[in-house]
């Protein structure tokens, strides 16, 4: 039997986590096949054709596909689920988005953002914000899981397997794309980043947050905030890290102004190594941190901007 | 127009769980239970689209144990309009919560049901996805605007680059992002009408649903302990530390 992993992509590009993903599923040792769905996107089959135990790559290209709206897409995956024990994804929101709605029509449960292979049928995952990890075994002919990327490598890219192009489903019309929204920052995505720098409700507003660009520009690294910062819109959803934001896990990740509530340790606890910066010495942050600096984040983080000056 | 809004008993976003090494379960002994948070949202929209005049009725929906009751009543007294409640030993699986959602959706003919984007307990985030599978409507998940226009509901959605907005045929299901609303307190007068309020009852065999769970669950244990707690007196020492200790800079 066969796994298919969806590939997540922005019609232009691959995104690593696809190559996690694949990580993934290479521990359970079917071949694997990578699926390609959106637009005008033959440079991203390309890509995927690179990826390290693919054998082979599908592609489906419709103008209905371009956002990656769930109804179109999980039709087009449940058509090809005849072929396959296992679909997987990374667990991006689009992978959140369709993956449940195809397992619902398998008639199968899915088994979200695992973090390790036990076997092909046995896997865990965190459950309770990460403060609990629970082995699970599927009872069903196929299975659906989506994979935190973080507690996978990414798949290298030293291969060159066929494309195969399939044919479009019929666009089921229940829902129409209007917009998007996308801030597309020059800067490292937070799920990739090797550093990542990010304020919280201590920033005290939007503007402030400038001081975190500075150092994040000098370091190469990403911006993140806690769920305070961005609900009081210092800065965009998508720089929400946490239990129900973005898992990330790079090797250095810098907190600052960020009390530390089990929320916001779930989506960063398993970074290499931890900076906090915060005045209060309780904050429960600094029991998760290697170095705590207790210190006003307005003194330390420009002394800590004309620190970095000195070591480069 | 109707609005159901499934409410899940959860552990409390403040409580932090300890997992018993014995039974490798989670230790729920005098543990505070709430409804999930993102629920919370659910009803707090499903009110204002009531408030609003865009719906005629809205319903809370429960599954699980007894208890699921006081879930209800706690949606009932923010404003909801009356309760189902379906009986069960434990909370089933998504999957087939999503199975027993959708019977009460057949059988009040809702047109939109809002669900929390995730269970804080289980962390699974599969609920509403599936449920629009099984009624083969409309998806719009992790919202954090809802507006309607002519007979069509737009929906502005927290994606991972942003945010996206869709407009979907009704009926739909939709799942809520932390910014969508701020959810009110029950004031004490609203709580006292919520005790008269009806909650309607079901057994899963009222519903044919087969409750047989398709995961094992075969132990639950604690994450490896982070090792924290180290200071710097001084951000010399931080960078000084991070370059030449860690490594990292
Ligand atoms: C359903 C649900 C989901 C959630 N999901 C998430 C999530 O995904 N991610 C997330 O982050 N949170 C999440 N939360 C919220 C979480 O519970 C906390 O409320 C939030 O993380 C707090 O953010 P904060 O640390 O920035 O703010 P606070 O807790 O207010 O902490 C601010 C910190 O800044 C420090 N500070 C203030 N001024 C200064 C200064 N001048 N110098 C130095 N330090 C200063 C203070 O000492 C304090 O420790 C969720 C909550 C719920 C209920």
């Amino acid at each position: 039997m066969a796994t298919l992993i969806l590939a997540e992509h922005d019609n232009i590009k691959l995104k690593e986590s696809t190559n996690k993903a694949v990580t993934a599923a290479n521990l359970i040792g079917d071949t694997i096949d990578i699926l390609v769905v959106g637009n005008d996107c033959m440079s991203v089959a390309t890509q995927a054709s690179k990826v390290t135990h693919a054998s082979k790559v599908i592609i489906v290209e419709e103008s209905y596909y371009q956002n990656m709206l769930a109804e179109p897409v999980s039709d087009l995956i449940v058509s090809l689920m005849k072929d396959y024990k296992t679909l997987m994804s990374p667990a991006t929101t689009n992978g959140k988005n369709i993956l449940p709605r195809v397992a619902a029509t398998l008639d199968v449960s899915q088994i979200s953002e695992i973090t390790a292979v036990i076997d092909k049928n046995t896997f865990e995952r965190p459950i309770y914000a990460g403060n609990a990890i629970a082995t699970i075994r599927t009872t069903t002919e196929k299975n659906v899981i989506t994979v935190r990327t973080t507690a996978f490598d990414a798949a290298t890219n030293e291969n060159n397997t066929e494309i195969e192009i399939l044919n479009a489903t019929a666009n089921p019309c229940l829902s129409e794309f209007i917009e998007e929204k996308i801030s597309g920052s020059e800067r490292p995505e937070l799920t990739s980043a090797k550093i990542i720098i990010s304020g919280g409700r201590g920033m005290q507003s939007g503007d402030n947050f400038s001081m975190l660009d500075k150092i994040a520009d000098k370091l190469g690294a990403a911006v993140g905030a806690s769920r305070a910062a961005v609900d009081a819109g210092f800065v965009p959803n998508e720089y929400q890290v946490g239990q129900t934001g973005k898992v990330v896990a790079p090797d250095l990740y810098i907190a600052v102004g960020i009390s530390g509530a089990i929320q916001h340790l779930a989506g960063m606890k398993d970074s290499k190594v931890i900076v906090a910066i915060n005045k209060d010495e309780e904050a429960p942050i600094f029991e998760v941190a290697d170095y705590g600096l207790v210190a006003d984040l307005f003194d330390a983080i420009p002394e800590l901007e004309d620190g970095l000056n000195n070591i480069k | 127009m109707k609005v159901l809004v499934p409410v899940k008993r959860v552990v409390d976003y403040n409580v932090k769980i300890k997992v018993d090494s014995q039974s490798q379960d989670i230790d729920l002994t005098n543990i505070k239970m709430s409804m999930n948070p993102f629920d919370e949202i659910a009803v707090e929209e499903a009110i204002r689209l009531k408030e609003s005049g865009q719906v005629e009725e809205t319903i809370a929906l429960s599954i699980g144990p007894s208890q699921c009751q006081e879930t209800i009543r706690n949606a009932l007294a923010m404003g909801m309009d009356r309760g189902i409640h379906i009986e069960t030993e434990h909370s089933p699986e998504p999957l087939i919560v999503a199975k027993l959602i959708n019977e009460i959706v057949k059988k009040e003919e809702a047109d939109i049901i809002i669900l929390g984007k995730q269970a804080i307990d289980d962390d699974c985030s599969q609920t509403g996805q599936m449920l629009s599978a099984l009624m083969n409507c409309s998806l719009a998940t992790f919202a954090s605007k809802i507006t309607f226009e002519d007979d069509q509901v737009i929906v502005t959605r927290e994606i991972d680059g942003g945010l996206q907005t869709i407009k979907l045929q009704k009926p739909t299901v939709i799942t809520t992002d932390l910014r969508l609303n701020e959810p009110r307190y029950a004031s004490l007068p609203n709580i006292m009408r919520a005790k008269k309020k009806i909650i309607d009852k079901y057994l899963p065999d009222d519903l044919n649903i087969d409750m047989t769970p398709k995961l094992d669950v075969i132990k639950i244990e604690e994450p490896p302990k982070r090792q924290g707690g180290g200071k710097v007196e001084t951000i010399k020492e931080l960078v000084e530390k991070l370059k030449n200790e860690a490594g990292v800079i």
